[in-house]
């Protein structure tokens, strides 16, 4: 016996979310299974679909168009641009707090380093600080926040150009946290807008913080903070700021970990509950049994091996970061079903001399068949019941082209899709 | 105890790389440091996001720092910073690393170390912290008188003395002591053997072979023995409904309440006399299940972190959750699918996964399990820490923060449809009761009113 399934995912991050999200919808039982917390927690929660060519030309101003002119093996051209479209509506269903389904185009966010970063889809908490937007702005960070300086921000942005007045202040954010207070400290504390002591008087926090705020805010019309405003409730957060203020409130995307993120993924694992898919997060998938087809695979507690088995498999176990693709001196592979993973025998092919140079190691991953099936080096399909979506994917290099959201849900819906289909 | 007992304590080889890939935290047996787990960590923050604790009490460093950080800047003679007593052990830190730092191994190790280095045994501290962790003596005296430990337990002047002599919160409710405890039962009912002829007789009727090879040991636990007797005799019948001969070992406490306030070598001792009783039996072929999820993650992940004893491997490797036990071994979905429950036990349930649940990748089954059992509504009330974590929510000076960690669960649950709660762990369905005074059944129970007659 094994626990049982129609469809089952292996990891849970973009990729395997949107894979279980999507064979669910297409009528599936689906469990997913999942080692550790994703990389969303890391990545700034904005969702990137091509901000660059794989050459380096850019910031692309519509992303549909540039697919056709990728690289052949390059996910995107496996999947199709008409696939992309359906997968972010997919997403844009689900994720209802998100931003940027009204065009095709790009948008410009300001990051917490004082970028702009072309991107697909972001949350609402950060739309009213787009780059293309003229409205004075007044950037806040907070003495005991480290991660975000905002003056250094704030002049980064003025010098890449931008279309409006920017200053940046640095306030003491009320209550004295310790100098290395955790983001979700900041967050629970304005999400019960708790009360702090300031001067010696209790107070609610939102309202102490915009008082710390307004004698720096001028005739700013925006004002954006580091993105620790509120966790469970941050439009609330958000709107109680900019009512005190008298200024539209925005949420500047951090570096890890990330409260965006965070909330990206809390709200994929409520979309995934209500379509009705079991979800298990804790512990490795470690081995399988099959030849020609997967029957089962086992996930592993202290030793105990847990049978798993489903009808049809998506592996989306995340690349060099996520721990879905291994590598040591000897080689490169994919430690789950040991699929092939292309790359010279030769470890000084795997990267350029130059720290920015056109490296292979970041398009490592499995390559596919049209139908996402990891292919052997002969270019056979591994087994017949299994697909690979996201990070684990070949041929493509998400950081340079800014495209590691995208890549993901695309082909994590193509995947789920069609295992659903496989198995009605 | 002499303190010689405790400097005896040493953490056993911790993590592997079989068991973490991507982590490289191995310590060699004879020189217990954890510095290789420590440098795994790139100070990426995550653990801190997953700390409850952190999130309210401005004063906790957080995982971060109370694991690698601090086995980094400890070099011999440094005393462990005091804030560790502070960490609640839920043990979330652990399963958020992407590396594999044995956060709460670490932990441990240096609560021990702070406790027998640092705390002075003759503190309230001390003393109140070793008759916490130490629950299972008093309960055993409170089960031999349980109307008059009930009734004293909660006597108004008993409690104000206890807060103020021993800081021991004035603001709970102990719990209640059962009149036959869980052990009282299983002999009355024959013990093995009586539940030999009765799972033998299960099988028959089921369609399977007489001699099949279903054996599992029950461990209880301190909970289930002298408080919810009800969860085990829950267990018993539900396995034998499957047609599984129960054995109960001799046991002592998991350790859980031991290990969270760095007693280590109460831990030990108990430790030994379960792995010594389970591993005879693993090897005769049982499988360990356990119905509180503390006590399986402590024999499944903290035994085998923090001592080298004969056996430990493989008594981690075949111990399970009750219920998961079932789901690898048997057609439970399929079974529950065609039952339903009687009228006594509500149709709504509010449940909460518990942390050390979460840990073992148990925090959704019972939503999955009994998403297709007719009568029966499950709705997970979110993914906040219940906030007692064992015996942290016991201490005066932590009971604030603990209330304020369950916050959000009471709330979730207060939204929620059902008006009864649902758990596995026996310290989080006191603080569900606490503060929302629902009742709460434990996942066993509403199995056992699904499919035993
Ligand atoms: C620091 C950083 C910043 C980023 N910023 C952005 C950004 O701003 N915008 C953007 O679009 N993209 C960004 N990305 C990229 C984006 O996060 C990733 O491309 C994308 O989320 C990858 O998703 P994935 O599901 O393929 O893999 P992952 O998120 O890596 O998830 C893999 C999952 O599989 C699990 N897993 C691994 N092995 C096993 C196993 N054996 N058994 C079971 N489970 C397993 C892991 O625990 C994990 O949960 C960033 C990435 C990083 C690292
Ligand atoms: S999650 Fe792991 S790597 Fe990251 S800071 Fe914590 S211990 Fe270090
Ligand atoms: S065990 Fe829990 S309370 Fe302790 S540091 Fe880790 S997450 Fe925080």
């Amino acid at each position: 016996m094994a626990i049982e399934s129609e469809v089952l995912v292996i990891g849970g991050g973009l990729a395997g979310l949107t894979s279980a999200l999507a064979a669910a919808r297409a009528g599936a039982d689906v469990r997913l299974v999942s080692a550790k917390q994703s990389t969303l927690r890391h990545a700034s929660g904005l969702v990137d679909v091509l901000g660059y060519t794989p050459d380096g030309d850019g910031p692309i101003s519509n992303p549909y168009d540039a697919i056709p002119d990728l690289p052949d093996d390059h996910p995107y051209r496996t999947v199709g641009a008409e696939t992309v479209r359906e997968a972010l509506a997919l997403f844009d269903d689900a994720v209802p707090s998100y931003r940027g389904s009204h065009t095709d185009a790009n948008a410009l966010l300001p990051t917490h380093g004082g970028t702009v970063k072309p991107t697909a889809r972001y949350p609402a908490g950060a739309s009213a600080g787009v780059a293309s937007d003229p409205r004075e702005t007044l950037l806040v960070g907070f003495e005991s926040s480290v991660d975000f300086d905002a003056l250094r921000a704030a002049a980064h942005l003025d010098a890449a150009g931008v279309p409006f007045d920017v200053r940046g202040a640095t306030v003491r954010f009320p209550g004295d946290l310790r100098a290395d207070a955790k983001v979700t400290r900041y967050a629970a504390l304005l999400d019960a807008n708790r009360e702090v002591t300031v001067g010696g008087r209790q107070r609610p926090v939102r309202e102490a913080l915009a008082e710390r705020v307004k004698p720096d805010l001028g005739d700013a019309e925006r004002v954006g903070f580091p993105a620790v405003l509120g966790d469970d409730d941050p439009a609330g957060v958000r709107e109680s700021l900019g009512d005190e203020l008298g200024a539209a409130v925005f949420e500047v995307p951090m570096g890890p970990p990330s409260l965006p993120g965070l909330r990206l993924e809390d709200a994929l694992f409520d979309a995934l509950d209500d379509a009705g898919v079991g979800i298990e997060t804790g512990n490795p998938v470690v081995d399988f049994d099959g030849g020609d087809a997967v029957e089962r695979v086992y996930v592993e507690k202290n030793g105990a091996r847990i049978p798993n088995a489903a009808d049809q498999y998506v592996l989306a176990t995340g690349g060099l970061v996520g721990t879905g693709v291994d590598s040591d001196r000897e080689g490169v592979r994919e430690p789950v079903f040991d699929c092939h993973v292309e790359h010279p025998d030769d470890r000084y092919e795997w990267f350029e001399d130059e720290a920015f140079g056109d490296h292979r190691f970041p398009r490592f991953g499995v390559s596919t068949d049209s139908g996402l099936r990891p292919e052997t080096a002969d270019g056979n399909v591994e087994f017949a019941n299994l697909r690979a979506a996201g990070s684990v994917l070949g041929g493509y290099d998400f950081a340079a082209e800014k495209s590691g959201g995208g890549v993901s849900i695309a082909t994590g819906y193509a995947a789920g899709r069609r295992a659903a289909e496989a198995v009605r | 105890m002499s303190d010689s007992r405790h400097s005896e304590f040493d953490p056993a080889v911790p993590e592997t790389a079989e068991r973490d890939p991507p982590g490289d935290s191995v310590v060699d047996g004879e020189n217990p440091d954890l510095r290789p787990g420590a440098d795994s960590c790139y100070k990426c923050s995550t653990c801190d996001t997953s700390c409850p604790v952190a999130e309210v009490d401005d004063d906790f460093p957080g995982p971060k720092f109370q694991g690698p950080e601090q086995w980094r800047l400890k070099d011999g003679d440094d005393s462990v910073d005091e804030s560790v007593m502070d960490c609640s052990n839920c043990m979330r830190c652990d399963s958020a690393c992407p590396t594999g730092v044995p956060l709460s191994q670490m932990h441990n190790t240096a609560r021990g170390e702070y406790v027998s280095e640092e705390l002075s045994k003759l503190s309230v501290e001390y003393v109140r912290d070793r008759l916490l962790a130490n629950y299972r003596k008093s309960a055993w005296l409170a089960s031999k008188v349980p109307r008059l430990a009930n009734a004293a337990a909660n006597f108004g002047p008993a409690r104000w003395l206890a807060e103020t002599l021993l800081g021991v919160t004035r603001e709970r409710e102990f719990p209640e002591f059962a009149t036959e405890t869980f052990t009282e039962w299983w002999a009355a009912n024959g013990g093995a053997a009586g539940s030999k002829e009765r799972a033998r007789a299960a099988r028959e009727r089921r369609g399977e072979p007489a001699d099949a090879e279903k054996q599992v040991a029950y461990f209880h636990g301190c909970y289930a023995e002298y408080n919810t007797p009800e969860v085990g005799r829950a267990l018993v019948r539900v396995y034998e409904h499957f047609g599984y001969e129960v054995v109960v070992p001799q046991q002592g406490c998991s350790g859980t309440p031991m290990f969270a306030n760095g007693m280590l070598a109460d831990a030990r001792r108990d430790a030994e006399i379960n792995v010594s009783s389970l591993s005879d039996l693993v090897d005769e072929g049982y499988d360990a299940v356990a119905s509180c999820t503390s006590c399986s993650m402590a024999l499944r992940q903290e035994y085998p972190e923090l001592f080298d004893i004969e056996g430990i491997e493989d008594v981690a490797a075949n111990t399970f959750e009750s219920v998961e036990y079932l789901r690898v071994h048997e057609d439970l979905a399929g079974e529950l699918a065609e039952a339903d429950v009687g009228a006594d036990l509500a149709a709504e349930f509010a449940y909460h996964a518990p942390c050390h649940a979460r840990n073992q990748g148990l925090d959704r089954q019972a939503v999955e399990l009994f998403g297709d059992l007719d009568g029966v509504g499950v709705e997970d009330v979110g993914d906040s820490c219940s906030g007692i974590s064992g015996t942290y929510g016991w201490k005066a000076e932590k009971y604030e923060t603990s209330m304020e960690i369950g916050a959000e669960m009471f709330d979730h649950m207060e939204a929620a449809d059902g008006e009864t709660g649902l758990t596995e762990c026996p310290t989080c369905a006191m603080q569900m009761e606490h503060g929302t005074d629902y009742d709460v059944r434990h996942p066993l129970e509403l199995l056992e009113a699904a499919l035993v007659d």
